[in-house]
């Protein structure tokens, strides 16, 4: 099996952005989205915060009503997560038919 | 439970008709100029928007089998085995969140159709490769079987399949069987793509006007949450310990916690999850889907919840042989509490809420052999046009194998793989999700991590008895965790395990420099995006250069 791409030795010319490095990203932008995203892992991982059955919500026992509100929660929080994410690290175009080709580079 | 409910089954005849016409229709939905591609037939040309990622995977991952095991399991045994259910499908979104992203991306560059596509590419290793597709294959199986007891255990209550002879009593499953595999074949992804729009909103309006109007009838939520106590509180006949858990005790913590999580993580190593996920038309489709895909948590709550009102309603579940089965309690309670004609909208939701992921995980399991098997080891120089071929085929033989599993075999033996699948499946993660991130981990570490994970688990597995049940093997899914010495998840212990034997393996051979294989991959491929070209796969000879379009 030779499923392998070439070119991708090939140096590039003067500004060809090398595509075998990770785009740039603001570190601390991805370190806030990283935050919201584990807040809902801890919070229900931690079933000792939450497993009693006071104080109750319209005849819902706490452990009930407290992991359907996470529900809402971390829809919100993996929402704006994704806002951030989409900010701290905007899209840098591949170019060329093969990766780190450069003969399609585009100024 | 004597004779058919005419009404409930009319309804659950036109409704089955109506989304079998809409499956062979699927073919003409965003028709492609060739169907004959596994990105086109298995992947549904890699095209589907937010919304439509939503129903697919939303039909996809809460199973017709969820819907009635989850209910069933807070009816019999109580929040620990049933619950946990909601914590698990809410850590699930921020961790897919997190790595299926890279893995579309990367699977977009070199046209990977599935995570053993990927660790081929990214550690050059054939073995591994094998082994997570194997895995894979092995895990969707049962899960196919038991969308089958989802359909039966409909069909069981409206008071079909009790007849003495095996023709009457299995021909109504074979016939929806049937169905199915002839549009799947025909359609693809499309298919359960168009029929889980129709599974949804019949699923969510059942669960609503459920939650809504049953509370009423059984006293109100106060009454219900008390039946439910007093019956988990209940020392059972058996051990004299009690029914089941109300909410977690303090030993149970650590079970709940790793029933939640594993299953989280094992999720998305399902080939069915990864074929939704990548037939995502660009790289955020997917995260997007992570912050609306709770939708189907909270109602798989409610659904949850239903199990309790079972409880409070008296309900019965006694099957057609006459012995209890607590699977049966959701249809059962459909049965007893709503008018006939929306008895039948209910069981339609549930009997095509098990359409939908059937077909997923048969086009996925498909997928899976033709390209790690079939391409890999049989006929590596098939064309694209042989490979929808034999996944069309595959797709047919899977089902096949399931409905033989069901209807030969003791449903218990569809159960207890089920568990197995899920563990197994976990096993999977290290080299599929840190090979996303990383390449330090060494391809026979991961294998051989993989083996002690797969062995140990299943040793655990087999090792559980369930006294209450009577049964001697495969009784649960929870085991001691050594060193904690709590109960806990066996799959999330052999993943530990797994994850120990692959970095120490790594470190071992490192030093004694063994081969790393050949990486295909190249930082930026993780984050490419939709408007990315893909990468052009060369056959003959290596190092030339790839010709440009």
């Amino acid at each position: 099996m030779s499923n392998v791409h070439t070119g991708h030795d090939g140096e590039g010319g003067a500004g060809a952005v090398d595509h075998d490095t990770v785009p740039p990203a603001n570190k601390k932008l991805l370190a806030v989205a990283g935050v919201l995203l584990a807040l809902p892992v801890v919070a229900l991982l931690w079933v000792g915060s939450y497993s009693r059955v006071e104080p109750r919500l319209w005849g819902f026992p706490f452990f009930i009503w407290y992991q359907f509100l996470w529900v809402f929660l971390c829809s919100a929080l993996t929402y704006t997560a994704y806002r951030i994410v989409l900010r701290a690290r905007p899209h840098r175009a591949m170019t060329g038919p093969s990766a780190g080709d450069r003969t399609g580079e585009q100024a | 439970m004597s004779g058919v409910d005419g009404v409930a089954l009319a309804v659950l005849t036109v409704l089955f008709l109506l989304v079998t016409v809409m499956g062979f229709l699927a073919t003409r939905w965003r028709r492609p100029t060739s169907m004959e591609s596994l990105d086109e037939w298995g992947l549904g040309g890699r095209s589907f928007g937010t919304w439509i990622t939503w129903f697919l995977l939303g039909g996809d991952l809460y199973t017709a089998y969820t819907f009635v095991a989850v209910p069933a399991a807070m009816f019999a045994a109580g929040a620990v085995s049933g619950f946990f259910a909601v914590p698990y499908t809410i850590v699930l979104y921020p961790i897919i969140f997190v790595f299926m992203a890279r893995l579309w991306s990367v699977s977009h560059r070199h046209g990977y159709v599935t995570t053993a596509d990927f660790v081929r590419g990214r550690f050059g290793s054939r073995g591994l490769s094998l082994a997570v597709a194997v895995t894979g294959f092995l895990a969707t199986m049962p899960y196919i079987a038991l969308q089958l007891v989802g359909i039966q255990a409909v069909l069981e209550v409206v008071g079909l399949g009790g007849g003495s002879n095996i023709i009457a009593k299995d021909a109504p499953l074979f016939i929806a069987f049937a169905l199915l595999a002839a549009y799947t074949y025909s359609s693809g992804l499309r298919a359960p793509a168009v029929i889980a729009f129709v599974k949804d909103f019949l699923i969510y309006l059942v669960i609503i006007v459920a939650i809504v109007y049953l509370p009423s009838k059984f006293g109100g939520w106060d009454a219900i949450f008390s039946a439910a106590e007093q019956k988990m509180a209940t020392p059972n006949p058996t051990d004299g310990k009690p029914t089941g858990a109300f909410v977690p005790g303090a030993q149970a913590h650590w079970a709940y916690a790793t029933l939640g999580l594993g299953s989280a993580l094992a999720l998305f190593m399902y080939p069915h999850s990864v074929t939704a996920s990548l037939s995502a038309k660009d790289r955020n489709t997917i995260r997007r889907n992570a912050s609306i895909l709770p939708a189907y948590s909270f109602v798989l709550g409610l659904l949850a919840l239903l199990g309790w009102v079972a409880i409070a309603a008296g309900t019965k579940p006694i099957g057609l042989d006459g012995k209890p089965n607590a699977q049966l309690v959701i249809p059962q309670l459909f049965e007893d509490s709503f008018p006939s004609w929306f008895a039948g909208v209910a069981f339609a939701a549930i009997a095509i809420g098990a359409l939908v992921p059937a077909a997923i995980m048969s086009i996925a399991a498909a997928n899976t052999f033709t390209r790690n098997i079939y391409k890999e080891w049989l006929k590596p120089d098939a064309t694209p046009q042989q490979e929808a071929k034999v996944s069309k085929l595959v797709s047919l033989l899977v089902k096949a194998f399931a409905l033989v599993f069901v209807l030969a075999l003791d449903k218990q033996n569809a159960i207890n793989f089920q568990l197995l699948g899920g563990i197994w499946i976990l096993q999977t993660f290290p080299a599929v999700v840190l090979g996303l991130y990383t390449r330090w981990l060494h391809r026979w570490a991961l294998t051989a991590g993989w083996a002690v994970g797969m062995v140990y688990g299943t040793w655990q597995a087999w090792q559980v008895a369930n006294p209450r049940a009577g049964i001697n093997h495969f009784g649960g899914s929870l085991s001691e965790i050594p060193f904690i010495g709590q109960m806990g998840y066996i799959a999330v212990t052999a993943f530990a395990l797994n994850l120990v034997v692959a970095v120490l393996g790594t470190f071992v051979l490192r030093a004694a420099k063994a081969p790393e294989g050949e990486d295909e991959t190249i930082r930026g491929d993780y984050f490419a995006d939709a408007g990315d070209p893909r990468v052009q796969k060369v056959l003959q000879p290596l190092h030339q250069e790839t010709p440009n379009p």
